[in-house]
C-alpha cells in the first residue's frame, strides 16, 4: 500500500506531462479494475441502497465468496442512479462484459451467483450489461446506457458515481483525480483559475444561478488577511437528495473541487457544512478527507507549492433556514441561524467578517471537470447562457426514480416521459414540482419548457436545488400546498414579521379549507372564504417584504398551484369536495347495502364508533360522527364502502 | 455524567463562541440529549450565560432536552413520502404513543421525530426504528410493529 502511495504521488500526481507513461497506465488500469483477472462483484452502497437492503446483500455475497469463490473480489460502490433498481449488483467476470442485476435482496444472492458462475444467467432480475471493447458480449441483453433511463441523460458530474469505491482514494487518482488541483496550485495563479471558471460560464447550482467565477473574483479582490470557502451541503429541502448522492458516491471529486475553489480565492480554510441526519454521507466524506490528508493533498505547504489548506466538516444543527448564506455564516459563528440583510454580501464580509465564498456541492463538483477539460468543453454542453448539465433527484410517482443528470436545454417532457418512464400504475399525470418547498408546479401545458435558467425564469419558475417530484391524479394540490406551507411555517426563523406571521396565517387558512368542522358556524365559513379573498394578498406581501429567500419564496407553491389549479381550490372552498379523495375532512363515506355482508370488520376498526349494524346484515355509517379517516374503506374486503 | 462533558470540553481548548454548536452536538451524541448540568458546564467554560445557550439550542431542531426513548422512530416526511401517505403514518404513531414529535413517552420507551427526507424516495413511506429501515410502511401495520417493539423492550 505504501509503495502504491508513493508511486501514485510521484508518477501520477506530480508527473509534469499530461500523458502518463505506458507503464504507469498499466498500473493504473489495474487499480481501476478495468481488466481484472478475477471475478469482481460490485454492490451499491448509497443511502437509497442501504434503505433497500444493500448491507444485507453485501454480507450475504461476502459469505458466498468465502465459501465458493475464493478468488473473487467484492467492492462497495456508490449509487448508480436508479433508486428502484436498488440494491444493484454488478458482476464482472474476466473477459466478459459487466452484468447488472437489480433488486438483489439477501435471499436472491445465492441463486443469482450460482447461476452466473455456472453460465446460466438469470434473466429475471437482469437490468443490462456494460463494457468496453475487447470484452465478450452477452447476447440478447440490453446495454445499460441504452436503457431509456440512461440514454437521455448526459452523465458528466455523475460519471464516477457507482463506478468506483468512494472510500478508495487510489482508484480516484487512477481515474485522473487530483491532477487538476495539483496543476492549479503549481502552475496557475489565483486569477487564472478564476478566469477559467468564469470563461466556462459555470453558474451556481443552488438555484440562484450566479456566475461562479465572478463570485470568486469578488472575494479574491477584497483585501483581507484571511478568506474562507464554504461548501454548502445542507440540502434539506423535502424530496431532494442529489447532493447527498454525490457526497456518498464521489466524495473525492467534491474535495478536489473544494480544494481548487479554495485556491482560486486564496482561502486557506475550507468548511463543508453538512446536513444532519445523513451520517452515511458524513462518514464517507470524513474518511475521504482523512485519506486525502494522508496523501499530503492539504496541510501546510502542499507539495512545496507554498499553498496551505485545511478542510473541516461542520454538522448542521437542524434548521432549514441555515441553507441561506448569511444564516449559514451565523450558525458557523455559533449564533442562532438567522439571515441578515444583504449587502454586505458574504464575498466582502462573511464568516468572522472575512470574505467568504459559499458554493453548493453540485457547483463545486463541476470545477475539477472544467479544470481538466477546459472551459470550451464545458461551454459545448448545454445552452448559451446555461452551459453544462444539471442533476435532479427525480422522485414521486414516476415509474423510475433516482438521481439523473441532463444537459441544460433538455425539455422537461424528456425527463418525465423518457427518463422517469411516465407515471406509475397507469395513473394520470398532474404536475411536476420543481425546486422543493420554494418551487413551482409545472403542468402538462408547460412540459416543453427547457431546463435553462432563462427559459424557466421567463415562465416564472425557479430552477431550485434539484428536487423534481412527479405528482399524479391521486394527489390533492390543496393538501400538497398545505404540506409545503406547514414545512415552511415550522422552519421560519421568526426574525421578520412577513414570513413569521404570513406563513402561520396562510397555513391556518389552508387548513380551514381542507377541514370539515363538526358544526358549520359563520366564523369558520368566513375563515374558509378568506382562502380566495386574502391568500393571494398575503402571498404577495410576503414575496415583497420578507427578509430572506425563505420568506420570499415561501408562497411560490401556493401562487403557482392557484394559477394552475384554481378550480381545485374553489371546489374545496365552495363545493367542499376533494377530487383526489385525499383531504380527510371532506370525504363522505357510505356503505353499499348490496355489497355489505355484515362481516363487522369495519365497525370493529372504526376509531370513533360511527359504524352501526347487526351482524350478517348491512351496516351503516353515521355521517355526523364520521371523521373521514378512511380506515373502513381500506379494510373492507367486499369494496362495499363508497367515497364521495 | 459530568466527567463525560468535561472530557468533551477538553477537545476545545480555546473555548471560542464558534465552538458552541460543535460542543453541544458532541454532548448530544454522547448523552443522547442536552442535560441542564451539561449546559451549565458549557456556559461556564465558554463564558456564556445559560439562557444564551438555551436560546441558541432551542432554535435548532436537532437538540433535545429530554432523553430519547429506548425505541426512537424517525419518520420520513419528504415530498415523495408525503405523496405516498406519510401523514397517515405520523398520525398513527402519534395515536399509538400518545406524544408529539420530539417528546418521549412517560415510561421512557418510545420517542419519534419527523425528518424532511431520508433519501429512499422510491421505497416510501419510510420509517427508521433505531437505525433499521422499514420500507413501504402502511399505517395499519404500525400497531403490530409497536406491540412487537414493546415486547422486545419488556423482555430485555
Amino acid at each position: 500500500m505504501e509503495d502504491l502511495k508513493s508511486f501514485l504521488i510521484e508518477k501520477v500526481l506530480l508527473f509534469e506531462s499530461d500523458t502518463l507513461s505506458p507503464e504507469t497506465e498499466k498500473v493504473l488500469q489495474k487499480v481501476r479494475r478495468e481488466k481484472p483477472d478475477h471475478p469482481v462483484i460490485f454492490v451499491s452502497s448509497g443511502t437509497s441502497s442501504v434503505i433497500a437492503g444493500s448491507e444485507k446483500t453485501h454480507s450475504s455475497i461476502e459469505s458466498y465468496i468465502i465459501e465458493n469463490l475464493p478468488n473473487a473480489e467484492l467492492v462497495s460502490v456508490g449509487c448508480t442512479g436508479p433508486s428502484n433498481f436498488e440494491p444493484l449488483v454488478c458482476i464482472h467476470i474476466p473477459g466478459k462484459n459487466k452484468l447488472f442485476y437489480r433488486n438483489i435482496t439477501e435471499e436472491k444472492v445465492e441463486p443469482l451467483l450460482n447461476g452466473v458462475f455456472h453460465n446460466e444467467i438469470n434473466e429475471e432480475d437482469l437490468a443490462g450489461q456494460s463494457g468496453t471493447k475487447g470484452f465478450e458480449l452477452w447476447t440478447g441483453i440490453p446495454f445499460m446506457d441504452e436503457l431509456p433511463f440512461f440514454a437521455h441523460q448526459k452523465r458528466v458530474v455523475l460519471s464516477n458515481c457507482g463506478c468506483y469505491d468512494p472510500e478508495n482514494i487510489e482508484e480516484y487518482i487512477a481515474r485522473g483525480g487530483y491532477r487538476s488541483y495539483i496543476k492549479a496550485i503549481r502552475h496557475y495563479t489565483f486569477e487564472e483559475v478564476c478566469d477559467i471558471i468564469e470563461k466556462s460560464g459555470l453558474r451556481g447550482r443552488s438555484g440562484g444561478g450566479y456566475l461562479t467565477g465572478l463570485k470568486w473574483k469578488h472575494a479574491l479582490n477584497t483585501t483581507s488577511n484571511a478568506r474562507y470557502l464554504i461548501c454548502n451541503a445542507k440540502e434539506s429541502d423535502p424530496g431532494a437528495f442529489t447532493d447527498r448522492t454525490i457526497l456518498e458516491s464521489d466524495p473525492h471529486r467534491l474535495i478536489e473541487g473544494i480544494a481548487i475553489a479554495s485556491y482560486a480565492i486564496g482561502a486557506s480554510n475550507a468548511i463543508v457544512f453538512m446536513r444532519s441526519g445523513s451520517d452515511h454521507a458524513l462518514n464517507r466524506l470524513q474518511k475521504a478527507i482523512d485519506r486525502a490528508r494522508e496523501y499530503g493533498l492539504f496541510g501546510h505547504n502542499v507539495f512545496s507549492s507554498g499553498y496551505n489548506l485545511d478542510i473541516k466538516i461542520r454538522k448542521e444543527p437542524g434548521a432549514f433556514v441555515c441553507g441561506e448564506e448569511t444564516a449559514l455564516i451565523n450558525t458557523l459563528e455559533g449564533k442562532r441561524g438567522m439571515p441578515q440583510l444583504k449587502p454586505p454580501y458574504p464575498t466582502t464580509s462573511g464568516l468572522f467578517g472575512k470574505p467568504t465564498v459559499i458554493n453548493n456541492v453540485e457547483t463545486l463538483i463541476n470545477v475539477p471537470l472544467i479544470m481538466q477539460n477546459g472551459p470550451e468543453w464545458f461551454r459545448s454542453m448545454g445552452t448559451e447562457n446555461s452551459p453544462g448539465t444539471k442533476v435532479f433527484a427525480v422522485a414521486g410517482k414516476g415509474r423510475m426514480s433516482g438521481v439523473v443528470e441532463i444537459e441544460m436545454g433538455t425539455k422537461i417532457r424528456t425527463i418525465l416521459d423518457d427518463i422517469a418512464d411516465g407515471i406509475r400504475e397507469g395513473k394520470e399525470f398532474k404536475a411536476i414540482q420543481l425546486g422543493g418547498s420554494s418551487g413551482s408546479f409545472i403542468t402538462s401545458e408547460n412540459l416543453d419548457i427547457t431546463i435553462d435558467y432563462e427559459d424557466l425564469r421567463a415562465n416564472g419558475i425557479g430552477m431550485g436545488a434539484g428536487g423534481f417530484v412527479i405528482i399524479d391524479e391521486n394527489t390533492c394540490m390543496v393538501d400538497l400546498v398545505r404540506y409545503y406551507m406547514e414545512f415552511i411555517r415550522n422552519e421560519s426563523c421568526g426574525k421578520c414579521i412577513p414570513c413569521r406571521e404570513g406563513t402561520g396565517r396562510m397555513l391556518e387558512i389552508l387548513e380551514s379549507v381542507i377541514r370539515k368542522p363538526l358544526n358549520e358556524e359563520s366564523g369558520t365559513t368566513l375563515e374558509r372564504f378568506k382562502g380566495v379573498m386574502q391568500l393571494e394578498t398575503i402571498a404577495s406581501v410576503m414575496k415583497d417584504t420578507s427578509l430572506c429567500g425563505l420568506g420570499q419564496t415561501a408562497p411560490n407553491p401556493f401562487i403557482s398551484a392557484l394559477k394552475n389549479f384554481r378550480d381545485e381550490f374553489e371546489e374545496h372552498i365552495f363545493d367542499r369536495k376533494c377530487r383526489a379523495n385525499v383531504c380527510r375532512g371532506l370525504r363522505l363515506f357510505s356503505i353499499d347495502v348490496d355489497k355489505c355482508t355484515g362481516c363487522t370488520a369495519c365497525a370493529a376498526k372504526c376509531p370513533v364508533n360511527a359504524i352501526y349494524g347487526t351482524r350478517l346484515q348491512p351496516f351503516f355509517i353515521v355521517e355526523e360522527k364520521c371523521i373521514g379517516c378512511g380506515i373502513c374503506f381500506d379494510i373492507c374486503k367486499f369494496s362495499a364502502i363508497n367515497v364521495k | 455524567m459530568s466527567t463525560d462533558v468535561g472530557t468533551i470540553l477538553k477537545n476545545y481548548k480555546q473555548g471560542k463562541r464558534e465552538d458552541l454548536i460543535p460542543i453541544l452536538q458532541a454532548i448530544q451524541e454522547d448523552l443522547g440529549y442536552l442535560s441542564e448540568e451539561a449546559i451549565v458546564m458549557v456556559g461556564s467554560f465558554l463564558g456564556l450565560s445559560t439562557t444564551k445557550i438555551y436560546g441558541l439550542a432551542t432554535f435548532y431542531d436537532r437538540f433535545r432536552f429530554i432523553p430519547s426513548g429506548k425505541i426512537n422512530i424517525r419518520i420520513c416526511h419528504g415530498t415523495s413520502c408525503f405523496l405516498n401517505g406519510s401523514q397517515a403514518i405520523i398520525n398513527k404513531i402519534k395515536e399509538e404513543t400518545g406524544v408529539v414529535s420530539g417528546q418521549t413517552t412517560r415510561d421512557g420507551n418510545f420517542s419519534y421525530e419527523i425528518v424532511s427526507c431520508m433519501g429512499g424516495c422510491h421505497n416510501g413511506p419510510l420509517i427508521n426504528v433505531n437505525g433499521e429501515y422499514h420500507i413501504h410502511v402502511k399505517a395499519e401495520q404500525l400497531p403490530e410493529l409497536i406491540k412487537k417493539l414493546k415486547y422486545i423492550i419488556e423482555n430485555d
